[in-house]
């Protein structure tokens, strides 16, 4: 692979709208960063890595933009040029808000194999043509997606990943301790989220039962 | 640059070469790990095996995962600075200074040039202190006990610096959003001198033990060779990178923290082997102490936090406990956190294992909305499948141990 110079990023805007009209800067607190319609992404990608030298994919992720807002979920991809140096970001929104989906770019890196799974696993984005889309770090057959904005930082309750010590213990995994827990305070009457507006999560306490799923 | 020369005694390609119809027998499945010796930690590797020649190589991991990113997600800034020190616990003043330097790019924040001086020299101490333990703990895998001990003793005399620097060995939480958790103490720079001079000689000492040793050289030399374009198709950053040839250093290349201001060469390797990459590390140490050596040299007085961060850096104690407005801003950071304007920012430090970055949406206020953390050895993992595949079990561990990854920050 021959490796052109990065172009700078008002070029770059220019370059990307030129094959991409619907391309929009997006605002940035540093690196040079687009929002492109979903469904272009992977040829996006493809011109900045053949045509603009960035050849690395850093990082892909997802942001949750909240329960009610819409669109919910935006999946952003970061690229690094080994050599100019320079950072561009990608972000795109996802079209449904509870199916949320994107295009794999594992057959433009690699890389994006491992990344797509843990923002599969911790968000819940599907992506399409992905070889391989299984959990990552939590365990297969784990229920939720607990990087959204509606899992309790707690936690909920679910079964022990192994059904036979399951079976045998009749254990489950228990949210966090976060009250009644060691050093931490008891909140009274009031359920936490009054006590600790930052803890937005359980309305539950002592006195009310959790509730069981999401 | 040589890529896939051939090599004439690799046990791997003599093995491949029996194909005769007695040796062709069932496929094994293999679980390495979670708590095996070579894997550093609780990373599992689900092997298939034929005979000896390793067929597939599906990592399992997670048994560390602790949701780093959500908890970041219900603290203020200042409150993370110790989960920093649990991603790479080997070189937690590292992660601090890296994700200090993250906020701050948020906050649109310059900290003041001593202050800078001392990340710099943390750094670089984090660096050596890692290596040595991944050099001891490679050594090990591939069989070569005495090094271990070389390099922890090494690394104590580094501990005992940290320790006196801030309170702590392992768990350091040295940075603040805006500075450090306080100043150098008195005549801490010219240990750290001392022991550079005194640990030079040293290290040559024990990258001899490795770098002509005939058993290490046959464990490590054309096993688990990583192309460069493998590299860069995997997103492999720091050493192992490096060891593929592409000289991507972020403190050379995206100078952060005061960085251009020392100098100091990028190690490169040639091939992209286990060995390359346990001379690409060997290197840095050497370079690293170039930059604390500089650092030292040129040790600037003044201020060790930003005094413009009036919302961000919590004020001195003196002036808390007599002033009532440091009083109220004292309390303000830390029940609400340090006040951050909204925006999203990425930013990537050049740390022990790669380049760790953190990704900060921010709405305003003391807590990120959402915080990627993006973790080098999770990257630097992701190869494993394919360079895996074809070698010897006992290969395997050779790999592993040149690949230097941390569980801790790989599952976060």
């Amino acid at each position: 692979m021959s490796s052109p110079a990065a172009a700078p990023a008002t070029d770059l805007l220019a370059v990307l709208q030129a094959r991409f009209p619907a391309a929009v800067a997006r605002p940035s607190g540093d690196h040079p960063a687009f929002n492109l319609p979903m469904a272009e992404v992977p040829a996006a990608l493809r011109l900045l890595r053949d045509e603009h030298g960035y050849d690395l994919l850093i990082d892909v992720t997802a942001v949750d933009w909240d329960v009610e807002a819409s669109p919910r979920f935006s999946v952003v991809w970061h690229l690094l040029s080994s050599t100019a140096h320079g950072y561009v970001r990608i972000v795109a929104a996802c079209a449904d808000d509870a199916e949320p989906t994107a295009p794999s770019v594992v057959s433009l890196w690699a890389g994006a194999n491992w990344h797509e799974r843990e923002t599969f696993d911790l968000m819940g984005i599907r992506f399409t043509d992905h070889p391989d889309l299984r959990r990552i770090l939590m365990w297969d057959g784990y229920p939720f997606h607990p990087l959204r904005k509606d899992f309790p930082l707690a936690g909920i309750e679910t079964p022990l990943p192994d059904l036979e010590v399951a079976d045998i213990t009749k254990a489950t995994v228990l949210p966090a301790p976060m009250m009644g827990g060691p050093f931490v305070a008891s909140t009274g009457e009031m359920n936490l989220t009054e006590a600790e507006p930052r803890a937005k999560d359980e309305s539950w306490n002592e006195r009310n039962a959790k509730p069981a799923v999401l | 640059m040589p890529t896939d020369y051939a090599f004439p005694d690799s046990a791997a390609k003599t093995a491949n070469a029996i194909e005769a119809p007695e040796f062709q027998t069932e496929k094994m499945s293999l679980s390495m790990g979670p708590s095996h010796p070579s894997t550093h930690g609780v990373l599992r590797l689900q092997l298939e095996l034929d005979g000896e020649i390793v067929t597939g190589c599906d990592p399992v991991l997670g048994y560390l995962h602790r949701g780093d990113e959500k908890i970041a997600e219900n603290m203020t800034y200042n409150q993370f600075v110790p989960y920093t020190d649990r991603l790479d616990y080997l070189a937690p003043l590292a992660n601090n200074v890296a994700y200090a330097c993250a906020v701050e790019r948020l906050a649109k924040l310059e900290v003041p040039e001593r202050c800078q001086a001392i990340r710099v020299i943390c750094s670089e101490m984090a660096r050596v202190s890692a290596h040595l333990l991944g050099l001891g703990a490679y050594g090990i895998d591939v069989g070569a006990w005495a090094i271990f001990l070389y390099t922890f003793t090494e690394r104590e005399k580094l501990y005992k610096l940290f320790e006196e620097l801030t309170g702590a060995r392992f768990t350091t939480s040295y940075t603040r959003i805006g500075g450090v958790a306080r100043d150098v103490p008195e005549g801490w720079v010219e240990k750290v001198d001392a022991f550079c001079d005194q640990f030079l000689p040293i290290l040559e000492n024990i990258l001899n033990l490795l770098t002509r040793n005939k058993i290490f050289i046959d464990r490590t030399q054309g096993v688990g060779i990583i192309s460069k374009a493998d590299a860069l198709a995997y997103g492999l950053t720091g050493p192992n990178l490096r060891g593929s040839g592409v000289p991507l250093d972020l403190r050379k290349d995206k100078p952060y923290s005061g960085y251009e201001r020392y100098e100091f060469d990028v190690a490169i390797g040639a091939h992209g082997d286990c060995f390359d990459r346990y001379m690409v590390r060997g290197e840095e140490m050497r370079q690293s102490v170039r930059i604390i050596k500089q650092a030292i040299k040129s040790f600037p007085k003044g201020d060790w936090y930003s005094k413009d961060a009036v919302r961000i850096f919590a004020p001195r104690k003196d002036k808390v406990l007599t002033s009532m407005e440091e009083l109220i801003n004292n309390f303000m950071i830390t029940t609400e956190g340090p006040q951050m304007p909204s925006g999203e920012v990425y930013f990537e430090a050049e740390v022990p294992k790669g380049a760790l970055g953190f990704f900060i949406v921010s709405k305003g206020g003391g807590v990120p909305y959402r915080m990627k953390i993006r973790s080098p050895s999770f990257c630097n993992l992701s190869i494993l499948p394919k360079v895996c595949q074809g070698n010897l079990v006992s290969d395997v561990v050779s790999i592993l141990g040149s690949l230097d990854f941390v569980m801790g920050e790989c599952d976060r």
